[in-house]
């Protein structure tokens, strides 16, 4: 049962501007993630399909059907507040129940019928248990997991969930969407969701819809949205990145802008300890062969020379670029090849993951923000205060 | 101290909470308020129930059976059964209204609220007796259609719910706020009607405070003065309520009879306190059953 949204307009007393045209088609069965920062537009979009809020202007057409003249009772639809809005005076079963038990007489089911709906959703749940416990006795999770079998019993034709993990903690919250997720597989349901958090989005939805400031910057499937960002926006919604200035040539490709860049010295001895033979392998033998018999060993070690590349020039008539890049995309080094690098220093460490993040400071103060790979930093011995080179491996531009 | 060499064992340490203050200070401020609580309200109770049976028990009994006695009890709570509904029904319309929903003028709903609170019990007796009044256009009116409002018992009923009225709503209010309109809407989403709403979600969240405010309510019906003083007439056994004719027995030397009629009062007033007491524990306990 698809829904779509035409052209909705929604301006709060206040001339608040909340939705500004926004239009949207949902397929049947999918799960979609409204997505974006507080004001965005998101929860007020929710809430006019579900029809706790009118819209100025357009429309909703659910399962084609207009909605606009049914009000929220008549619309059957399953809503999942942020804060559970279970009903504190009655039990599990009874709130699970409510939808079923308010229909009137004729189309009621009979009580045993109910009850075998109830705890079907319950099993669901994993929470038959449960069934006579208050929602003061559960936890966070059991109380969203209870809104949502409340919201199933109905069988709506749409799911919608405001901020449906917004309340719970870091840990329980990964769960609970892995598991909606499974559900979501099992049951099929139309469902909107609506979150802040675009890891949740990421992991979730079918297709993400990005918003800002009442308007709907970029729909797509995860990985549309995360690597082909329409815009600055959503790019920058989706996670971190860094910013270098560049330009683009007439090729269309992308340089960092000169100032900014390292230039290999004409000439550069690198020592390598490996050129001094087998005994380089040994530094702690060859400190001591070197003092005892001083002959043995070079006194000099082989350099190495390595021609300088020719830094690619830029012309008077190509456009500067703002170049983003995201923190696993940057490539950092301790010696200098052929490429275009910048240099930071190493301010801060947190190698609480697989990848290790870095924080480094350009010498303007700009801060970058890296995700290297923990064997890469150990290789590299990196370290606080460690002055590393700096590339960018992919970079974006929004005009 | 000067042992720094072996362990120091500290001796035990009587933790006192930071905000407590020097014992002296506790024990003044304590006496202070037993004193004042035992000196304002614990000596009068006493004394009520000491002077109604200062002359026995028979006689006790006997004022409590006099026609006016009877007829003043009957009427309190008359009244009482009038009022307290009226501003139940008023009491949830209006925290119904200031908190569910947005309108213009609902600051001033509030203010208006309150204002039994603020001004004197008996200038808005005084104002009844002047709108209702012989003097007024629509007490004229009034008594060419034969009503009779001041000076009877509907005078007594509308002063008694104009004081009595923000009990209720005040109640309401805050708890009502507290608890949003979430729950109302998941109801509504999940298909209830206007009236399962309120009996099936609404009420039974706000029932304790509902109860707690009747019962605030009921009392000040019951033992408004003021008010019910300037609208009555002091007419004996018609328009007197338990307190007005505790003031004419009073004010006729009839001490016993006086006191007497007030134990009745007292003793409501009592009862009130323990049922408000027994609410309250029930409300703050932690998980709410029914």
């Amino acid at each position: 049962m698809g829904i779509q949204v035409n052209d909705i307009s929604k301006r709060f007393n206040n001339d608040f501007v909340a939705l500004h045209n926004v239009s949207l088609d949902i397929k049947s069965g999918e799960l979609i993630a409204l997505l974006g920062p507080s004001g965005s537009g998101k929860t007020t979009l929710l809430r006019i399909i579900a029809g706790l809020e009118f819209a100025d202007s357009g429309t909703v057409i659910l399962d084609g059907q207009e909605l606009r003249t049914k009000n929220a009772k008549e619309r059957n639809v399953g809503f999942v507040f942020q804060h559970y809005a279970l009903f504190k005076h009655m039990t599990v079963f009874q709130n699970v129940a409510f939808g079923l038990s308010v229909r009137p007489k004729a189309q009621r089911p009979s009580d045993q019928e109910i009850r075998r709906k109830v705890m079907d959703l319950l099993e669901l749940i994993h929470l038959e248990a449960y069934h006579d416990r208050y929602p003061s006795q559960l936890s966070g999770g059991q109380r969203q997991r209870v809104a949502l079998a409340r919201a199933l019993a109905v069988e709506p034709k749409v799911l919608l969930l405001d901020e449906p993990f917004g309340a719970l903690d870091a840990k329980v919250r990964k769960e609970l969407r892995r598991w909606m997720r499974r559900l979501h597989d099992d049951i099929h349901i139309t469902s909107i969701f609506v979150t802040h958090d675009q890891e949740e989005a990421m992991e979730v939805a079918d297709r993400v819809v990005v918003m800002s400031n009442g308007c709907i910057e970029q729909v797509g499937t995860p990985e549309q949205v995360y690597h082909h960002p329409v815009n600055g926006f959503v790019y920058d919604f989706l996670g971190n990145y860094n910013e270098f200035d560049g330009w683009k040539d007439k090729d269309g490709a992308v340089h960092l802008a000169e100032t900014e860049i390292v230039e290999i010295p004409e000439e550069t001895i690198v020592q390598a300890s490996t050129q001094t033979g087998w005994l380089g392998r040994y530094p702690e033998i060859s400190h001591v062969v070197n003092k005892v018999v001083p002959g043995l060993l070079p006194e000099k070690i082989a350099p190495v020379i390595v021609k300088k590349k020719k830094t690619i020039r830029r012309p008077p008539d190509a456009t500067a670029v703002k170049l983003f890049t995201r923190p696993h995309e940057i490539f950092v080094s301790k010696v200098l090849d052929g490429d275009e690098y910048v240099t930071a220093r190493v301010t801060h460490i947190n190698p609480a993951s697989a990848l290790v993040k870095l924080e480094l400071e350009r010498p303007g103060g700009a801060i970058l923000q890296a995700e290297i790979p923990k064997t890469v930093v150990d290789e590299l011995n990196i370290k606080r205060g460690d002055m590393l080179y700096i590339r960018p491996k992919a970079t974006r531009v929004f005009e | 101290m000067n042992n720094m060499s072996s362990t120091p064992i500290a001796p035990p340490v009587k933790h006192r909470s930071p905000i407590a203050g020097p014992p002296w200070f506790r024990l003044v401020l304590i006496t202070t308020s037993v004193l004042f609580i035992g000196m304002l309200i614990g000596l009068p109770v006493a004394a009520v129930f000491t002077e109604a049976l200062r002359k026995g028990f028979d006689a006790y009994a006997d004022s409590l059976q006099g026609e006016y006695a009877v007829a003043a009890i009957e009427l309190t709570l008359i009244v009482a059964a009038i009022a307290v509904p009226f501003n139940l029904v008023f009491g949830i319309a209006a925290s119904w209204a200031i908190t569910k929903f947005e309108f213009a003028g609902k600051q001033l709903l509030i203010t208006l609220i309150d204002l039994p609170f603020s001004v004197s019990p008996v200038i808005s007796g005084l104002i009844y007796v002047l709108l209702f009044g012989a003097n007024s256009a629509l007490g004229e009116w009034l008594m060419a259609h034969d009503v009779q409002i001041v000076f009877a018992v509907p005078g007594l009923v509308i002063a008694t719910i104009f004081v009595t009225f923000p009990f209720v709503a005040r109640e309401l209010i805050p708890l009502m706020q507290e608890q949003g309109t979430e729950e109302e809407e998941a109801a509504i989403l999940l298909g209830a009607t206007g009236w399962q709403l309120f009996f099936r979600v609404t009420l039974p969240n706000i029932k304790w405070a509902l109860l707690y405010g009747v019962l605030l309510c009921n009392a000040r019906a019951m033992g408004e003065f003021g008010a019910v003083s300037v609208v009555s007439g002091h007419i004996k056994g018609e328009t007197n309520t338990i307190p007005l004719h505790v003031e004419i027995l009073y004010n006729e030397y009839n001490f016993v009879a006086a006191f007497a009629v007030a134990s009745i009062l007292t003793l409501l007033a009592l009862l009130t306190l323990l049922l408000k007491t027994l609410l309250e524990s029930k409300f703050s306990s932690p998980t709410r059953k029914h």
